[in-house]
């Protein structure tokens, strides 16, 4: 296993599944069972007429450990699509965080300004705290988070990422 | 109101298990699945052998699955039975064994209620299942069995558990037939064209080629074997068998060199450690059969078929690949190949024989003779050679004795060898020969048993006597875990801890308390004397015979080492200085 460590790259993979019960915790299991890396996994429903949820997996591991990961996943009798979004071309992805500071004073207006700058939104506001919404790459929501932690940072919910691809085709 | 068209659950269940052609079922009952017994006492299309424990059923029912190549089918009730059920299906699921196991639940009011007798069995048996169904509706049962039988079997076969809570086989609903059924799971069969132009190229340009066959092309079929045996005879290279693909080739033909990996022989080994274009088909490069990976077949080309694309590039990284049925694939490569004609290197392929001659010289396979004790590879021998013109089924338990089967048996008919190779389970070859016998009753079965393993499902004695099934059970007694032990005695400095069981019953009086035939050989010229008696008994019969205790199991591939480094014998031992355990195998 020494080469896992070795030129281990991150990569985002949207899967095709049918919503039925269960299949969330085959995913998992098969991360878990197997040794596999999560950063971070999302899931809804995408087709109610067709009965399709979409997760969105960010994982890590070697060219070898990565092409397993998919193989493993087409493996799952309910899952019909696995697309590696990092290497089939470009793609957009997104996380959204809700984040808790609570300060007052100079504290309180730099958690103003540095939101304005990052376009996160205060979605709940009392005397001495704030809920920011703050959208963006995983990099982006994660700078913001850093930034207000010396500001009054108490609670951080994250949605993980949600990746499509650019251009016209669909999955 | 009883709609007419409607069926009860439990009705459909059976027509649906008739409809995918089950005749047999291996099942043991209990309180959630009593209105499916009561169901099956009034037909009598689907035969029911009832097990002493749900754990045989399943071995069972993959025992009746790779001798016909068909599903095998098991019924257990919920909770205990269930879980009893859990090591068989992980063993299914290692080797690829296509089976539908039926499980009782509570009522699904009172799924996730501790309810008396609830296990979450989709949820224990989702990692060693192919895949898992619990179902809620009755209309949806008829839908669910015809799917759950198309996934055991499409692609790469594996078991599949239905969970059938009981008011659900109470309940009526409507049958759907297989026709109407549509399922999306359809794994791809037929290989890439290009890929397999490619590899016949590459085959064809080989100076020192190996065909290195594997269980895949079993679970393919007997057509698959065919076309491989064509194949291989066609270009005359040298073909070895893992464990699971024994029979897959003729082991007769001088083509054959026998089994590879960690008691493989010297020219299997050697062949693929220095070949220069390795042939996989439907093998998964398995840690018992690579040794150490960065060791591994250095200087080789390597092809791999497989139909399932996450056995490729897993553990070994390949040139080329083709996903695809054995069949299918090694069909087209024929075509390809006749239609090429290729001129193959004649003169480094006979210098590749000669090479090949020279480790075969080396006879591996010796063992030290002896007129006082009886050799267990002498034992096997004296087996194979009074039994081998009745084709005899043959069924191992894991340890030493079924390496020493592996390596002795030189069967020619595929589906002929049944053994635990991924999971290697002690306590399968029993049960397994029950179910073959079941599928072929008329057929010579034979399990060839160590005394530990036995005693893990000596309970199906009663099983084979209440149903006539004359299976034979060849216990090598070597008074030791004798696996074990060899691994104690090479590897833990002879330190023999808790290997040796200072007590065991007696076999003979053991089999006669169940009703069937007991024989003991002590000494080697007994042998054939008890052999001869077994077959001529149409019963079921434990032959014991009292083995050398301290014959190890050679070669072998020490954990960490490489191919090339096989240690030959207990006088060559100047190797058995083990790798690190952390890229290498360890104990089963
Ligand atoms: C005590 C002990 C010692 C052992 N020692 C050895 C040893 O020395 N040598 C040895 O070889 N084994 C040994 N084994 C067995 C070993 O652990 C593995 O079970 C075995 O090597 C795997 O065999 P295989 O590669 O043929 O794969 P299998 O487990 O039979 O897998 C079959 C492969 O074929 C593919 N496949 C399935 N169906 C198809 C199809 N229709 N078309 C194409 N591909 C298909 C599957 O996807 C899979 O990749 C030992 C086991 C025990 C218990
Ligand atoms: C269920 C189970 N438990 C433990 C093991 C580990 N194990 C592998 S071989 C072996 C000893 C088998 O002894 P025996 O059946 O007497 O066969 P022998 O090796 O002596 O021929 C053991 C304990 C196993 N494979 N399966
Ligand atoms: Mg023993």
């Amino acid at each position: 296993m020494t080469d896992a460590v070795q030129d281990s790259n991150r990569h985002t993979i949207s899967v095709l599944v049918d919503n039925e019960s269960g299949v969330l915790a085959r995913v998992i299991g098969l991360f878990s069972g197997r040794g596999y890396n999560i950063e971070s996994l999302t899931v809804a429903e995408v087709d109610a007429h067709e009965n399709l949820s979409r997760i969105t997996i960010v994982t890590s591991g070697t060219r070898m450990i990565i092409e397993q990961i998919k193989n493993q996943l087409r493996r799952l009798v309910p899952v019909h699509k696995v697309h590696d979004l990092t290497i089939e071309g470009p793609h957009v992805s997104r996380e959204l965080a809700l984040i808790k500071v609570a300060s007052t004073g100079e504290k309180r207006v730099e958690a103003l300004r540095i939101a304005d700058i990052f376009r996160a939104r205060a979605i709940d506001s009392t005397n001495e705290s704030f809920v920011f919404e703050v959208v963006g790459a995983t990099e982006k929501v994660e700078a913001f988070i850093t930034l207000m932690q010396p500001l009054g940072l108490v609670d951080v919910s994250r949605t993980g990422v949600v990746a499509i691809a650019r251009g016209s085709k669909p999955l | 109101m009883v709609h007419h068209d409607t069926m009860t659950g439990a009705e459909i269940l059976l027509k649906a298990l008739v409809d995918q052609g089950v005749d047999v079922i291996f099942g043991y009952p209990g309180g959630a699945v009593l209105p499916i017994y009561d169901e099956l006492s009034k037909q009598n299309r689907i035969r029911h052998i009832l097990v002493r424990h749900e754990q045989a059923a399943v071995h069972a029912a993959e025992g009746y699955a790779r001798s016909t190549g068909k599903v095998g089918c098991v019924l257990v009730t919920s909770g205990p039975g269930a879980t009893n059920a859990v090591t068989g299906l992980a063993d299914a699921q290692c080797d690829s064994v296509p089976l539908v196991c039926l499980t009782g639940q509570v009522p699904t009011h009172l799924i996730g209620n501790d309810a008396f007798q609830e296990a979450d069995i989709t949820g224990i048996t989702r990692p060693c299942t192919k895949h898992n169904y619990l179902v809620k509706d009755t209309n949806q049962l008829a839908r669910t069995v015809h799917e759950a039988f198309h996934v055991a079997r499409s692609g790469r076969p594996g078991p599949v558990l239905i969970d059938l809570p009981k008011d659900v086989v109470q309940n009526r609903g409507l049958y759907q037939p297989p026709s109407k059924t549509k399922s999306k799971y359809n794994p791809q069969v037929k290989g890439d064209i290009h890929a397999i132009e490619k590899a016949v190229d590459l085959i064809a340009s080989a100076k020192r080629p190996v065909f290195y066959v594997g269980g895949g092309v079993i679970n393919s079929g007997i057509a698959a074997c065919q076309l491989l045996t064509q194949f291989v005879r066609m270009t005359g290279f040298p073909c070895t068998l893992t464990l699971m693909g024994l029979g897959a080739f003729p082991g007769s033909d001088p083509l054959f060199l026998g089994m590879l990996g960690m008691h493989g022989t010297v020219e299997a080994n050697m062949a693929m450690h220095d070949c220069d274009v390795m042939i996989n088909i439907g093998a998964r490069f398995d840690d018992r059969v690579t040794g150490r990976l960065n060791a591994f077949s250095p200087n080789s080309k390597k092809i791999h078929i497989d139909i399932d694309p996450s056995s490729i590039n897993k553990n070994v990284a390949v040139d080329l690949s083709i996903v695809g049925d054995c069949a299918h694939v090694i069909e087209d490569m024929i075509k390809v190949w006749k239609a090429r004609q290729p001129k193959i290197d004649e003169r480094a392929l006979r210098a590749w024989w000669a090479k090949i001659e020279e480790w075969r010289g080396a006879d591996s396979l010796r063992y030290p003779a002896s007129d006082t004790i009886i050799k267990p590879q002498y034992a096997i021998q004296r087996l194979y050679d009074l039994t081998r013109s009745r084709n005899p089924y043959i069924c191992t338990e894991v340890g030493q004795h079924q390496m020493w089967a592996a390596q002795h048996l030189r069967l020619d008919s595929p589906l002929h060898w049944l053994t635990s190779g991924g999971l290697g389970t002690m306590g399968y070859g029993l049960p397994a020969a029950m179910g073959v016998q079941t599928a072929h009753p008329d057929a010579l079965v034979i399990d060839i048993a160590g005394e530990s393993s036995i005693q893990m499902n000596i309970q199906e004695m009663a099983t084979l006597v209440q149903h006539n099934l004359p299976v034979k059970i060849v216990i090598l007694n070597n008074q030791y875990m004798g696996m074990v032990r060899q691994w104690q005695e090479l590897i833990h400095g002879a330190r023999y801890s808790e290997s040796h069981m200072d007590h065991h019953p007696d076999f003979v009086k053991l089999a006669e308390a169940f009703g069937a035939v007991g024989l003991r050989a002590e000494r080697p010229d007994q042998v054939d004397g008890v052999i001869t008696e077994m077959l001529a008994v149409n019963r079921p019969v434990i032959v014991e015979m009292r083995t050398d205790a301290s014959e190890n199991v050679f070669p072998m591939i020490m954990p960490g080492m490489a191919h090339n480094e096989m240690v030959l014998g207990q006088e060559d031992r100047s190797r058995d200085n083990p790798g690190s355990e952390q890229d290498g195998m360890v104990l089963v």
